[in-house]
């Protein structure tokens, strides 16, 4: 190992436990053709396949391009095939893939834009298609006059999906979206119950009428993959299984919608604690002040 | 929501086909506990006990009811599989004429047989 590499990896103030080599999948557009480029990358303990992939960029091949962002498993922009498994590049110990050999590669199911860059538009595509916002009476949505009444239970029906983090590695990992690129997919499924489930909206006929058409829940083959990649636990094969059977009991009327939540009306009788900030005043005008 | 329904009738189908084949298993492999309720035949599989049991209206209605929900079950599948192929808007509406043709043909055509060896 070069001197230049441990002063690199020194800079981390970890000592540098093994070199492992980095397989990379190279694609250049102009080109046309994949291939596969080897790296040596010194290792010390705590690194990521991201900080691999920095390590590479910085001191070997400027020209490597991939995506990343918050470097925490927030963003969902590093998720990348590595060692044959989706996962995010920067929430991957490369220690503890226990294998001298990284193998990164973009996340399948996805066109490839440059290198390790997949382009996302249809996991967006399909985020769009079902709707995934609350559809109530656009007057109150465009000029609110309060906020919708949700109570905590109502909310754990449906908190584990909104950690969502539109990452995609779902869709990498779906063998149905592998054979039939018109399948939504278990995010967009997963959003659809999300939303469907939210006592705040009420479109959720609305909605059902696309995410569980021909392309809906159906097609699902309960591989489970989806939940085994999803690095925020959100697991969308529940949610998938769940959309399934709130659409069955919708069909048959054996369950009603539920009631949009109510706006919340003038507090009264209780009082700022002292030494409590004021809220900032509403960003969007309501309709009195925006004609005055 | 129409796919809704295709699939509530996919899961129906698959339980009457359940029970239906748990009947047949218990007729057939069961002969001996069930004469001994004096309930079964005997030598379920001679030619003698077939004709019998075709000549009963209610063997009859399960074999068109058996015969009805193992092809629907199945020929939802195979719909399923072809439509997964990704085969385009026109291709598409193509096979599921074409799987809804084949499943009434052999519908009627099994339905026939079976009223047949009933009536006569």
């Amino acid at each position: 190992m070069d001197r230049e590499r441990e002063q690199t990896a020194q800079s981390f103030g970890e000592e540098v436990v093994k070199v492992v080599r980095f397989r990379v999948q190279r694609f250049r557009p102009e080109e046309g053709k994949a291939y596969v480029q080897e790296f040596q990358v010194p290792v010390y303990r705590g690194m990521t396949v991201l900080d691999g992939l920095h390590y590479v960029r910085d001191n070997l091949d400027s020209t490597l391009a991939y995506r990343f962002s918050c470097r925490m498993g927030v963003c969902g922009s590093c998720g990348m095939f590595i060692n044959g498994f989706p996962r995010l590049a920067c929430q991957t110990q490369i220690l503890e893939l226990g294998s001298d050999t990284v193998d990164v590669r973009p996340m399948p199911n996805y066109p490839v834009v440059k290198d390790l860059v997949p382009d996302l538009g249809p996991l967006f595509e399909k985020h769009r298609t079902v709707r995934p916002y609350v559809i109530r009476d656009p007057r109150e949505l465009e000029q609110p006059t309060g906020e919708f009444l949700q109570k905590p239970e109502e909310l754990e029906e449906f908190l584990q999906f909104t950690y969502c983090i539109k990452c995609g590695l779902c869709l990498t990992a779906c063998p149905t979206v592998a054979t039939d690129p018109q399948y939504l997919g278990p995010q967009a499924l997963a959003q659809a119950y999300r939303y469907c489930k939210d006592t705040r909206d009420a479109g959720m006929d609305e909605r059902l009428k696309v995410a569980a058409g021909t392309e809906g829940p159906w097609r699902c083959h309960l591989a489970g993959a989806c939940s085994e990649a999803c690095p925020k636990g959100v697991d969308p094969a529940l949610g998938i299984q769940l959309l399934k059977r709130l659409a069955l009991l919708r069909r048959w009327r054996l369950k009603k919608p539920h009631r949009p939540a109510p706006l919340a009306g003038e507090r009264t009788g209780v009082s700022r604690r002292p030494g409590i900030p004021e809220p900032p005043p509403p960003t969007v005008e309501s309709e009195g002040s925006a004609s005055s | 929501m129409r796919e809704a329904t295709l699939w509530t009738l996919h899961l129906a189908a698959g339980i009457v086909i359940l029970v239906l084949l748990a009947v047949h298993m218990g007729i057939m492999h069961l002969e001996d506990i069930l004469a001994a309720m004096g309930t079964g035949y005997p030598d379920p599989l001679s030619w003698t006990s077939v004709v019998v049991r075709s000549k009963k209206l209610l063997f009859t209605v399960a074999y068109v009811l058996l015969l009805g929900t193992a092809l629907y079950h199945g020929l939802y599948g195979l719909r399923n599989i072809l439509l997964e192929l990704n085969p385009g808007r026109v291709a598409a509406r193509v096979i599921q004429w074409l799987v809804l043709a084949l499943g009434i043909s052999l519908f009627v055509l099994g339905t026939v047989a079976a009223i047949v060896a009933y009536v006569r």
